[in-house]
């Protein structure tokens, strides 16, 4: 069928894959729990909250934990003295499209035990949203920031919670969502014209200049042009403009 | 474990006399109220575009008078989607964006990229691909440490030691351009090995720079660690204590600066790091001028680890003979069917990866680096390729460290913080 056989180019404009659908999950566990001492105490501390565990990469173990109680979780991995994850290093998310839950994965090491150890939460896409441990790790601030600009996760109690890598008035939505095309949503003479209209004095006025707070940004505003935008730079409002 | 305290070998002068030494205080104390001055808060925006924020970093302070009581960084205007990028290329295709990541230590990138896709293949790469990664792993660790070393000179007003260790730099320059053909973007590493073995020569030019080297950073030692100047600008400016350091996520030069002998070569060793003989420099004080002893130690330490790889590198190939990942050699795919076909579906289809994931961290010049790929049963190309960027976590750390000092002192916290924005915004 030509239908299921995507070129690259089509891939660039329309992302890899279709967020919504239904494929089914791999959701078996393998691996002797007895060889780390984390996932065993977990397994007993938390019969429920466990879904599943895997040895991934030959020496990885990898535990899946829902949402619910997530924070729960990870506070007693962090404070219980047989555990002692002193040391988040990495927070992330992936999205495997196809409908299937966008996770995040939580990088822990226990510098005191010498163990790592890999958390992988499940985030149903109509709700997109898990509780901050920034409580816990300060170092997840940057980490849980990037994982909300560019996957739309929200992450409940994190004092600072805004875009970090994309424009703090970034209209086109989150772009390592599998649905997100390459390019970005709105077309090349839309990009450019919002470019051009940016209203540099912005970065620097003393409101600004004050960040730490979310930026307040009319987001229906600048998401509703593209309906009227034109492929065409003609057709813009590009060469009306005083500098051109 | 082995580990090595540095310590403070001098002390900061109450003022400084000709020559560096101390001197008496020629301020005679007075005896009157100080006046009261309205004060007012203050906004000050330093960057994108500045020499001192190493970058196009942008830093927003809050001053009272002259003293930082809030920063706040402004990240990604080098954001290039590289992850995103990523997810369109083929396993061996990424190799390319790697190294423009951090572009101060290259072959650190390309080297940690493909043994966290080796690791996700279950691929064993051969003995002498191993010893040569650690070789080039430990140039760069120099090559970035070099960069930092100039330009954090540069920053307390030491010129001459910039000029010295761009020199030096400039000699690595040459041999990454004998290796790969390319003085920054390396690219020098494929999946199951290296674009191409050492050529010949190589390791006699290597030779020759690790001999003139360490005299070279007696020298840039000789002018700046007992130098009144930079110890008053370094010492006990951004300090950061054990406990907090872990929390906060530092990690590399800036965590063992505070105490924590946490060096992923030691903690999680990888490419047999634990039969080499070499120590880690952890600091006591957690501040700039521990930062800057640890670094200087590593530089020494890594030439000594490249002399003991050279000493052991063995013979044989250097990729993993495996059609099925490997390309076949030039002549070979040109005049042997087989050959073609096997360099033909490489190209084309890729290598494909068993469904799973896999976090290989590395110790990179600034710190940990982590690389996580996600794959799919039969990927070509991977679902998610995260890279876990030193930098990115330890520039996080500059609120807490910057509050309450000198805006002078705040580009000294952040130069001695090593960042570089390529990876920071990837």
């Amino acid at each position: 069928m030509a239908d299921q056989q995507k070129s690259d180019l089509d891939l660039v404009a329309d992302g890899p894959l279709e967020s919504v659908g239904e494929q089914a999950l791999n959701e078996t566990s393998s691996g002797d729990p007895s060889l780390h001492p984390s996932v065993e105490s977990l397994l007993e501390r938390f019969p429920d909250e466990v879904q599943r565990y895997q040895i991934a990469a030959g020496d990885q173990w990898v535990v899946w934990v829902g949402p619910d109680r997530i924070h729960e979780v990870l506070t007693w991995l962090k404070d219980d003295e047989a555990q002692a994850y002193d040391m988040m290093s990495d927070v992330t998310g992936v999205d495997y499209g196809g409908g299937r839950p966008v996770e995040v994965v939580y990088q822990m090491f226990s510098t005191i035990h010498g163990r790592a150890l890999r958390i992988r939460c499940p985030i149903p896409l109509e709700s997109m949203e898990t509780d901050s441990v920034y409580d816990l790790w300060k170092s997840a601030d940057w980490l849980e920031r990037e994982v909300y600009d560019l996957f739309g996760i929200t992450f409940n109690g994190h004092p600072d919670l805004r875009r970090i890598l994309m424009p703090d008035d970034y209209a086109e939505g989150h772009p390592l969502r599998k649905d997100f095309p390459l390019r970005g949503r709105f077309s090349r003479a839309e990009q450019t014209r919002l470019a051009l209209t940016q209203d540099v004095e912005r970065f620097y006025s003393t409101e600004d200049l004050k960040a730490g707070e979310p930026q307040e940004v009319d987001t229906d505003e600048l998401s509703a042009v593209p309906e009227n935008a034109s492929d065409d730079l003609s057709g813009s409002d590009l060469d009306d403009g005083e500098g051109l | 474990m082995a580990s090595k305290t540095v310590e403070f070998q001098v002390g900061q002068g109450s003022e400084m006399g000709v020559g560096g030494g101390g001197a008496l205080s020629p301020l005679a104390p007075f005896d009157i109220d100080e006046p009261e001055l309205g004060t007012e808060q203050m906004l000050i925006n330093i960057g994108p575009q500045h020499p001192a924020t190493h970058g196009v970093l942008r830093l927003v302070c809050e001053l009272d008078g002259e003293t930082v009581t809030s920063v706040t960084p402004h990240i990604g205007y080098l954001h290039s989607s590289f992850e995103k990028l990523g997810e369109y290329r083929t396993w061996n295709q990424i190799v390319p964006l790697t190294d423009r990541m951090d572009y101060l230590a290259p072959l650190i990138y390309n080297c940690a990229y493909v043994m966290s896709v080796e690791k996700l293949m279950g691929i064993d790469v051969t003995e002498r691909c191993k010893v040569v990664r650690v070789i080039l792993m430990e140039l760069d660790r120099i090559f970035g440490h070099l960069l930092w070393l100039g330009t954090t000179a540069i920053d307390v007003g030491a010129f001459t030691p910039f000029l010295y260790s761009f020199q030096q730099r400039e000699k690595i320059y040459s041999l990454h351009e004998a290796l790969t053909g390319a003085r920054i973007t390396t690219s020098a590493t494929r999946v199951g090995g290296m674009m191409a073995d050492l050529p010949e020569g190589w390791l006699g030019q290597l030779g020759e720079f690790l001999d003139n080297f360490p005299k070279t950073l007696a020298e840039v030692h000789h002018l700046l660690t007992g130098n009144q100047i930079h110890i008053g600008r370094t010492q006990g400016i951004g300090a950061i204590s054990a406990d907090d350091a872990i929390n906060y996520g530092f990690t590399g030069p800036n965590l063992r600066a505070a105490g924590v002998p946490y060096d992923v070569r030691k903690d999680r060793p990888y490419y047999d790091y634990e039969t080499y003989d070499f120590e880690v420099p952890v600091g006591q004080h957690g501040d700039c001028y521990d930062r800057y002893l640890c670094r200087m130690e590593e530089m020494e330490q890594s030439v000594s680890l490249i002399r003991q790889a050279m000493s052991r590198l063995p013979g044989g190939p250097i990729n993993v003979e495996d059609p099925g990942i490997t390309l076949p050699s030039k002549t070979d795919a040109m005049s042997d069917m087989e050959s073609m076909i096997h360099h033909f579906k490489l190209i084309t289809d890729g290598i494909p990866a068993p469904a799973g994931d896999c976090y290989m961290p590395i110790e990179a010049s600034k710190g940990e680096l982590g690389m996580y790929v996600v794959a799919e049963e039969g990927d070509t190309k991977p679902v998610r390729w995260r890279v876990r960027p030193p930098s990115f976590v330890n520039l996080s750390v500059i609120p807490k460290l910057a509050e309450g000092h000198l805006v002078s002192d705040l580009i000294m916290i952040n130069a001695s913080l090593d960042i570089v924005l390529g990876e920071i915004d990837r």
